[in-house]
């Protein structure tokens, strides 16, 4: 099915809001291939927003340009905006690896390091100079207790990360990612891998979260979306076609595209 | 035929070939180790050679071995790492890489005759190091440094890229990230590849014959400045190594115990060298287990 892809409908969020993130006609090339033209979205302080489409969108190449992680792929560039606190993170001139402190996140496949649950956690802050022992103790039980981890594993802190089930492993990256107390968090279909019981815990965790960071996630799963998220945003082919809240997603869109997917007739 | 029965046929054949490598590798080592055990013993271990009567040891052999495999470790450990290193984290598909790979391929194929024959044109006579510990080692680095690239580049490149991604989407820069997350996961790898070679190096005849010289000078063991001549530790001397002087032995030796002084110092040699592959499984192991807390 073809759809025009200049019907689009992009929500503009009320002016009082308060605005963590936003793009600026983001574009994003492999090679000479654009894959993605053009993207202008708002990301609302405090609110999930989520990103669905099919499988090829792009949802979760748009994504990964937010904190540049694309930078690590070979061939990519990315052109266009990114506005964080008044700075285009998008240039040369940006530490790459000090926006990442502030912009964090968690991969589909969860991915600790083959340390123990405790390291996992301290690594990083430690490299940045943490050093107080009472302190990293106290964002380790705080992290965990964020990700909705800590009762499944304070006896076994110093046991490897290797050792938790993918859902606990999951939450632990999740747990990881806010020790560093970002801003904002990426996540790319953090519960595609897991079963339903982890996948549940996993939301629980980041409706929690919502109080105290911005949150973008790709998702695969509508439900998923409609359960946690504030606004959704529909990509299709390498476009985002519609933007608004996301109760209005679900029940009333006004691209057909949209009204497809949401649908169920294509995916 | 059956599928069932093609299976069970290939299945039988199969076993056969692993068992008559098996045979090969187990009737080599008893042949080595029968015949040359009973000449080992602490005098033959730690006595110097002798050229023309019998009751020769390989004290100073050994010593050599070990020694010119610790220099040589110490020359080409620190270049392959920052090869593999290079090749596996930081370098981007292109000509130059291709040609870096390439070269790497090419050196490692080379036979170690002729990389002995490189070194005795290059560092004894051009650099006019002469027959020395240090133009053996050299030679040795040649000799070692592509398959130890290879080795650890490929022991990088197992760890999981997402690895890479989780140090960086928490602001850590590619080096820290190499350095703190990807080589402490790839450590057990480059341990068994450092290991490995270090075997490889100690058997090691035809590239010391002409750069590390076919003779054992005495040593003077109350005597540890390397810059003297007669000193264990100078890098300058001649140093004639185990499997040299097995193979001189064999080939020209006149003592009238040279067979027994052979097969001695060919048991000694396959007990180190086996001695090193199992310390290699043993301490990426141990190794991997303690780092992960496993």
């Amino acid at each position: 099915m073809a759809y025009s892809l200049d019907d689009r409908f992009i929500r503009e969020l009320p002016a009082d809001s308060e605005i963590a993130l936003s793009t600026d006609d983001l574009r994003v090339f492999y090679g000479d291939k654009e894959a993605i033209h053009g993207v202008s979205l708002p990301f609302e302080r405090y609110k999930i927003t989520s990103l669905i489409g099919p499988s090829g969108s792009g949802k979760s190449t748009y994504l990964r340009s937010l904190n540049r992680m694309n930078d690590t792929v070979p061939g990519a560039h990315v052109e266009g905006r990114i506005n964080y606190r008044g700075l285009n993170i998008n240039s040369s001139e940006v530490d790459v690896y000090e926006m990442r402190k502030h912009i964090g996140m968690v991969f589909q496949r969860p991915n600790p390091f083959a340390k123990s649950i405790y390291d996992n956690i301290t690594f990083a802050l430690k490299r940045f100079g943490m050093r107080d022992k009472e302190q990293l103790d106290a964002i380790v039980e705080m992290s965990l207790q964020g990700a909705a981890l800590w009762d499944e594993v304070k006896d076994k802190l110093h046991k490897s990360a290797l050792a938790l089930s993918g859902g606990q492993q999951q939450r632990l990256c999740i747990a990881r990612a806010i020790a560093m107390h970002p801003d904002v968090l990426l996540l790319d279909e953090p519960a595609s891998a897991l079963d339903p019981i982890s996948t549940a815990a996993v939301e629980d965790t980041l409706l929690r979260l919502k109080d105290s960071y911005t949150i973008i996630i790709v998702t695969h799963n509508m439900q998923q979306a409609a359960r946690i998220s504030d606004y959704t945003a529909f990509f299709y082919s390498g476009q985002c076609l519609e933007f608004d809240e996301t109760s209005k997603i679900f029940t009333r869109p006004k691209i057909q595209a949209t009204d497809d997917y949401v649908a169920g007739h294509f995916g | 035929m059956t599928a069932k029965r093609a299976d069970k046929i290939a299945t039988i054949i199969l076993d056969v070939i692993a068992g008559v490598i098996v045979l090969i590798l187990a009737s080599l080592l008893g042949y080595i180790l029968v015949r040359g055990l009973p000449e080992v013993s602490w005098h033959f271990l730690t006595s110097p050679s002798k050229a023309f009567s019998s009751g020769g040891g390989i004290g100073i052999q050994l010593f050599n071995s070990f020694y010119l495999l610790l220099l040589s470790m110490l020359i080409s450990l620190p270049l392959a790492m920052g090869a593999g290193i290079y090749l596996a984290e930081y370098s981007k598909p292109s000509f130059a890489t291709d040609f870096v790979r390439t070269a790497i391929e090419i050196l490692s194929s080379l036979p170690s005759v002729v990389v002995g024959l490189f070194g005795f044109l290059v560092f004894v006579l051009q650099f006019q190091i002469g027959f020395s510990i240090l133009s053996g080692a050299l030679t040795l680095t040649v000799f070692n440094l592509p398959l130890l690239t290879r080795n650890i580049e490929d022991a990088l490149r197992q760890v999981d890229f997402a690895q890479r991604e989780a140090g960086l989407a928490l602001g850590l820069s590619r080096w820290e990230t190499v350095l703190r997350i990807v080589i402490p996961e790839a450590l057990p790898g480059i341990i068994s590849g450092v290991v490995l070679s270090a075997g490889r190096v100690f058997g090691e005849a035809a590239a010391l014959i002409y750069t590390a010289g076919q003779s054992a000078p005495a040593l003077n063991f109350a005597d540890w400045n390397p810059a003297s001549i007669s000193s264990p530790l100078s890098p300058m001397r001649p140093a004639e190594t185990l499997a040299v002087h097995i193979w001189k032995i064999n080939s020209e030796g006149i003592q009238p115990d040279a067979s027994a002084v052979s097969a001695g110092a060919s048991a000694v040699l396959i007990l180190a060298v086996l001695l090193f592959n199992f310390a290699a499984r043993f301490l990426g192991n141990k190794l991997h287990k303690k780092i992960t807390a496993g």
